[in-house]
C-alpha cells in the first residue's frame, strides 16, 4: 500500500483529502514520515532517516511508523499500489 | 439589507393557490419589468411551474423542472425513481397512518428515518419514536410521511444546473463540515468525487434536468453512493458553487433569458464556505412597512 497521491500536505502538518473533503494534523515527526512514505521510499528507508535525526530505538521507530501507517489507513488516506 | 436588495415584496402562501401568486406577481410586474424569477422554496415551486407559460406572456423568464421531473423526484416517489434510473436509494415506505410503520420493523432495521413531505427528518430507535416523530412532522408539514431506511456514512451533496437537453452545465459536490440540528450545512468544503460527479451526469442525461438541482447522497462504508434526496431547486449554500468557479445561479439566468449558456468545466477543491448569522437593525418605520403594505 501507498499514500494516496492526490492528498495535499502542507509544511506545518495539515492533510487533506480532496476526494473525501477530511482534514487532519499530523505532528512534526508524523509530517517527515508522510513526507519520506510519499516520496516512496520503502520502511526500513523511513526508520533509518528518523534514526539519523531523533534519539530512538529503531524498533520503536518502526512500530510508531507501523501504527501511523495503520492508522492512515483507516482514515482511507492509503490506497493499494495497483490503484 | 438595501445595499444588497433594491424591493422586497410579500408572496402569498402556496396554500393560497396559484390564481393568487399570479395577481400578485402581476401586480408587481407592473411595478418592477421583471425579466427572470428564481423560486427557490420547495413548497412554492409546484405554484410557479404551473404559472410558467402565463408568466412567460408576462415577460418574467423562469428556468424550472418540469412537472413530470418535479413530481418524479418527489421523495414519496424516490423508490421508483431510483429503480427506473438503476440509481441505489434507501429503501422507503409512504405512510398516512403511524400504524403502518409497525409493519416496517419485519423488513427494515433500526433506526429509521422519519421525514416529512417537504422538510424535517428524524432518525427513530423505536416505535414510541416514530410516532412522536410522525405527530410532530405531520402536524407541521401534513401527511403524507416517508419512512426510510437509514444508510450509516458520510453525507455529501451536489448542486448543480440541468439545461434541459440532458447537459450538465455545472455541477459541484460538498462535504457538509458542521451541521445544524436539523441537518443543514452550516459550514461545508469542495471535494473532488468522480463518483458522485458519475451519478450526477447520470441523473441529468437520464432525467434531462432542467434548472438548479441540489442531490443529498450517502456514502456508506463499502464506498457507495445512495442518493437521499432531490432538491428540485438551488441549495441555500448555493454561493459556494460561485465561491469555486461555478457561477450558478448567472447559467441559470442566461438559460432562463435563452442566451448561450457554456458548460462549467472546472471548480476549486478544498474552498470552504461558513455561515454566520447577523443581526440586523430595523427601523421600526420598516417593518411597518413590510407588515401593512407587504412592501419594502
Amino acid at each position: 500500500m501507498r499514500v494516496k497521491n492526490n492528498i495535499a500536505v502542507s509544511d506545518n502538518g495539515f492533510i487533506f483529502n480532496p476526494g473525501s473533503g477530511e482534514s487532519f494534523t499530523v505532528n512534526p515527526v508524523g509530517l517527515e514520515m508522510l513526507n519520506l512514505l510519499r516520496k516512496g521510499h520503502p520502511h526500513n528507508e523511513v526508520v533509518t532517516m528518523i534514526q539519523e535525526q531523533y534519539v530512538a530505538e529503531a524498533a520503536q521507530i518502526e512500530r510508531d511508523l507501523l501504527d501511523f501507517i495503520e492508522m492512515m489507513r483507516q482514515y482511507r488516506l492509503m490506497q493499494h499500489d495497483d490503484e | 439589507m438595501h445595499d444588497i436588495v433594491d424591493k422586497t415584496y410579500q408572496i402569498p402562501y402556496p396554500s393560497a393557490g396559484t390564481e393568487v401568486l399570479l395577481s400578485r406577481l402581476a401586480y408587481i410586474q407592473e411595478q418592477e419589468k421583471m425579466d427572470v424569477i428564481i423560486p427557490n422554496f420547495d413548497a412554492e415551486l409546484y405554484s410557479f411551474i404551473k404559472l410558467e407559460n402565463k408568466l412567460k406572456t408576462m415577460g418574467i423568464h423562469t428556468f424550472l423542472p418540469t412537472m413530470e421531473q418535479f413530481e418524479e423526484r418527489h421523495k414519496v416517489n424516490l423508490n421508483d425513481f431510483g429503480k427506473k434510473y438503476g440509481i441505489h436509494v434507501p429503501r422507503s415506505k409512504t405512510i398516512y397512518n403511524v400504524n403502518e410503520a409497525q409493519q416496517l420493523e419485519k423488513d427494515y432495521e433500526w433506526p429509521l428515518v422519519v421525514k416529512g413531505k417537504y422538510y424535517d427528518a428524524s432518525l427513530a430507535y423505536n416505535f414510541d419514536q416514530v410516532k412522536a416523530a410522525y405527530n410532530k412532522i405531520s402536524a407541521k408539514w401534513g401527511l403524507p410521511i416517508i419512512i426510510q431506511e437509514f444508510i450509516h456514512g458520510t453525507e455529501y451533496n451536489v448542486t448543480g444546473l440541468g439545461d434541459g437537453e440532458g447537459n450538465t452545465i455545472a455541477a459541484v459536490p460538498m462535504r457538509k463540515q458542521y451541521i445544524t440540528d436539523k441537518g443543514k450545512a452550516w459550514g461545508g468544503i469542495s471535494i473532488s468525487d468522480k463518483q458522485a460527479l458519475e451519478l450526477t451526469e447520470r441523473f441529468m442525461q437520464s432525467t434531462r434536468w432542467r434548472g438548479g438541482f441540489e442531490l443529498e447522497l450517502m456514502k456508506d462504508k463499502s464506498g457507495d453512493y445512495y442518493l437521499l434526496e432531490i432538491n428540485p431547486r438551488m441549495p441555500a449554500w448555493i454561493y459556494l458553487a460561485v465561491g469555486v468557479g461555478q457561477n450558478i445561479p448567472e447559467a441559470l439566468t442566461r438559460l432562463a433569458m435563452g442566451w448561450p449558456t457554456p458548460a462549467y468545466t472546472h471548480y476549486d477543491v478544498g474552498k470552504m464556505f461558513i455561515r454566520y448569522a447577523w443581526d440586523m437593525i430595523v427601523d421600526l418605520h420598516e417593518f411597518e412597512q413590510i407588515s401593512t403594505t407587504g412592501e419594502l
